[in-house]
């Protein structure tokens, strides 16, 4: 077991090298480009700088590997990403200072997902290949079919046009007014979780119909039990394993729906900082917040496989 | 393995189909919309009853009506003809971008699987750590470098989605390498690319077919994402996302079926193309059912 977690702890390390590698990279492919951008925008504003000056800033004046050793030194030694090439902040502040909203979308979406995922997966495998599980297995594939951005827009759109309810630009502090905050996230977050829902229904299903054809269920029966504890008690408790984690993994669907839904209710999360940065080509900006989500990635994966090992006695003498 | 030998050649594709048709309603449906998206694509200059961009103001935000069908939207161009000449777009960028993911996923994963070793090992860090990236934001990022444009984004869809499939098309080689044929062929001394070519190649097909009909899927529904977001095709190409976005999309109070029709498309189609993906991978690769899209982390620990 403790071999199990430190040999997965250590298999993390060049994940991360390697993450933070690609990011650096992704960030030199566009030099020119980035100084080029900031140098119109300060045209712009009518001043002017000294290019030299401006690539030493973003400390691109000297050789590939010097860049790679300095930029590594900084991320370790200082926490430092680079600054805003458009509002020359701070990279990692800024991001950091957008999370909360994306967090919270994220996990009442997971919320949501669970919630209608569940019972409809489990209700689906019960009644194995009749018109209920069709109709549930449909519904499924239907949430995984339908695009977010249009249900999304179809939300705001009909919302408007029979309510005259459109989505408030201003956030709601959730400390400050908790209903109000909840009231604001609770439609995106409905749509996001309906995308996973699709993925933990299947999931579900799937997994409780090989759980429903093991031994110990037929003796759970045998013994008399009554059907909802067998199902709840021995079944669904055993095939939640692979669930939750499959939840957790679907990390990178989640983020990538949160982009999409923050930049269509207004919501100033990390998502919407993202595309809000695209549109300038603020490339540092861009990739801090590639590595940020990266790393959530990793260690969610990591949490996963660790509690694998928990719940599932088989991994640990593997 | 498997001692008894079945059809070969033809007739096993007749007993293939026989057996989808009889075995998989639903695969059936699926394979119907994919054949009606392949029929708008390619004949939508036959189908549509308007041009691509004929506009005619005196129609705009005309209902619908015998002469436009769907309506038209604001500079009077016909709904129903957008709509076909959208499925042109997905098709051939669903189609070239999963082309590209099957190659690159072929073209990485082979080696990785045959050769094994100090590539392999390499190569599976790297996948590991690139498949931490969510793809939705990778792609954002490279379209946003490498400009708009049709051809940009099959390369980036299909790139980039190949990577995340190398380690499935890993999985099956190595699995391979424990037939005898295989160890024969080596014994017998066949090189390398003889041996890639004749046994490891006809033999990965099954999963090559799902991950082509799991991505195709993905790829239009990353396509409309991205042209959604503005990071896609350019605006004067009618992608079923762009329509949604954009200019459009401060008409869509007048008119909500311009926001209406494109989403049924595209829904339609992905509902399609997953049922039929679905029925294929239960009927060609059962080792694979239900994984939905290539997952990280699910069997990262391994080296």
């Amino acid at each position: 077991m403790l071999r199990y977690v430190i040999r997965r702890l250590l298999l993390t390390i060049p994940t991360l090298f390697l993450v933070a590698t690609i990011v650096f990279l992704l960030l030199r492919l566009v030099p020119g480009d980035m100084v080029d951008t900031v140098m119109a925008r300060l045209a712009v504003l009518g001043g002017s700088v000294d290019r030299a000056a401006l690539e030493r800033a973003f400390g691109l004046d000297a050789p590939l590997h010097v860049q790679y050793v300095r930029w590594w030194a900084d991320l370790l030694l200082r926490g430092s990403l680079g600054i805003s090439m458009n509002s020359g902040q701070p990279v990692v502040p800024l991001i950091l200072g957008r999370l909360p909203v994306t967090i919270e979308l994220g996990l009442l979406a997971i919320a949501v997902s669970v919630a209608i995922g569940l019972p409809v997966g489990v209700y689906s495998a019960l009644r194995q290949d009749t018109a209920g599980d069709y109709a549930g297995r449909s519904l499924a594939i239907l949430f995984v079919a339908a695009p977010s951005f249009w249900v999304a827009t179809l939300v705001i759109l009909y919302a408007s046009l029979w309510w005259g309810w459109s989505p408030p630009l201003e956030l709601v502090p959730l400390a400050r007014d908790p209903i109000g905050n909840l009231r604001m996230f609770i439609l995106p977050a409905f749509i996001l979780g309906m995308v996973m829902a699709g993925t933990t229904m299947r999931m579900t299903r799937t997994m409780m119909l090989e759980v429903l054809r093991q031994d110990f269920i037929r003796t759970a029966y045998a013994k008399g039990l009554r059907e909802r504890l067998v199902v709840v008690g021995h079944a669904l408790k055993n095939a939640l394993i692979p669930v939750v984690t499959i939840v957790g993994a679907d990390l990178t669907v989640l983020i990538g729906g949160a982009v999409i839904i923050e930049s269509i209710f207004a919501l100033p999360g990390t998502g919407r900082l993202m595309v809000d940065a695209l549109k300038v080509r603020d490339y540092a900006l861009v990739s801090g917040v590639n590595l940020v989500f990266a790393v959530a990635v990793v260690g969610a994966n990591l949490l996963v496989d660790l509690s694998y090992a928990f719940l599932d006695p088989r991994v640990r003498y593997r | 393995m498997n001692v008894r030998r079945g059809p070969t050649g033809r007739g096993a594709v007749r007993a293939f189909v026989r057996r989808f048709v009889r075995e998989k309603r639903l695969g059936v449906v699926g394979a119907v919309i994919v054949l009606l998206l392949l029929v708008c694509g390619i004949f939508a200059d036959l189908l549509a009853p308007y041009g691509m961009d004929e506009k005619s103001l005196p129609d705009r935000f005309a209902a619908p009506s015998a002469k436009h069908l769907l309506g038209a939207d604001q500079v009077g161009r016909d709904i129903l003809s957008r709509l076909i000449y959208g499925a042109r777009i997905s098709m051939a960028v669903g189609l070239a971008a999963t082309t590209v993911t099957v190659a690159v996923a072929a073209l990485i994963g082979v080696p990785s699987g045959y050769f094994g070793g100090r590539f392999d090992v390499i190569m599976q860090r790297f996948v590991d750590a690139w498949m931490s990236f969510p793809e939705l934001l990778v792609l954002l990022t490279v379209m946003s470098m490498v400009g708009r444009g049709q051809l940009q984004i099959i390369l980036v869809i299909g790139v980039f989605t190949g990577i995340r499939w190398t380690r499935v098309v890993r999985g099956a080689v190595i699995g391979i390498k424990e037939n005898d044929y295989f160890e024969a062929a080596r014994a017998v001394g066949q090189p390398h690319l003889g041996i890639i070519v004749r046994h490891i190649l006809p033999n990965i097909i099954g999963p090559l077919i799902v991950i082509y009909s799991v991505s195709l899927g993905w790829a239009i529904l990353a396509e409309a994402s991205l042209s959604f977001l503005g990071f896609g095709l350019p605006l004067d190409v009618p992608s079923w996302g762009g329509m949604l976005s954009g200019e459009g999309r401060r008409y869509l109070e007048r008119k909500p079926a311009l926001a209406m029709w494109p989403g049924v498309c595209l829904t339609v189609v992905i509902y399609g193309i997953n049922m039929l993906g679905d029925a294929l991978r239960d009927l060609l690769d059962p080792r694979l059912a239900g994984a939905a899209r290539p997952h990280p982390g699910v069997g990262g620990a391994q080296a």
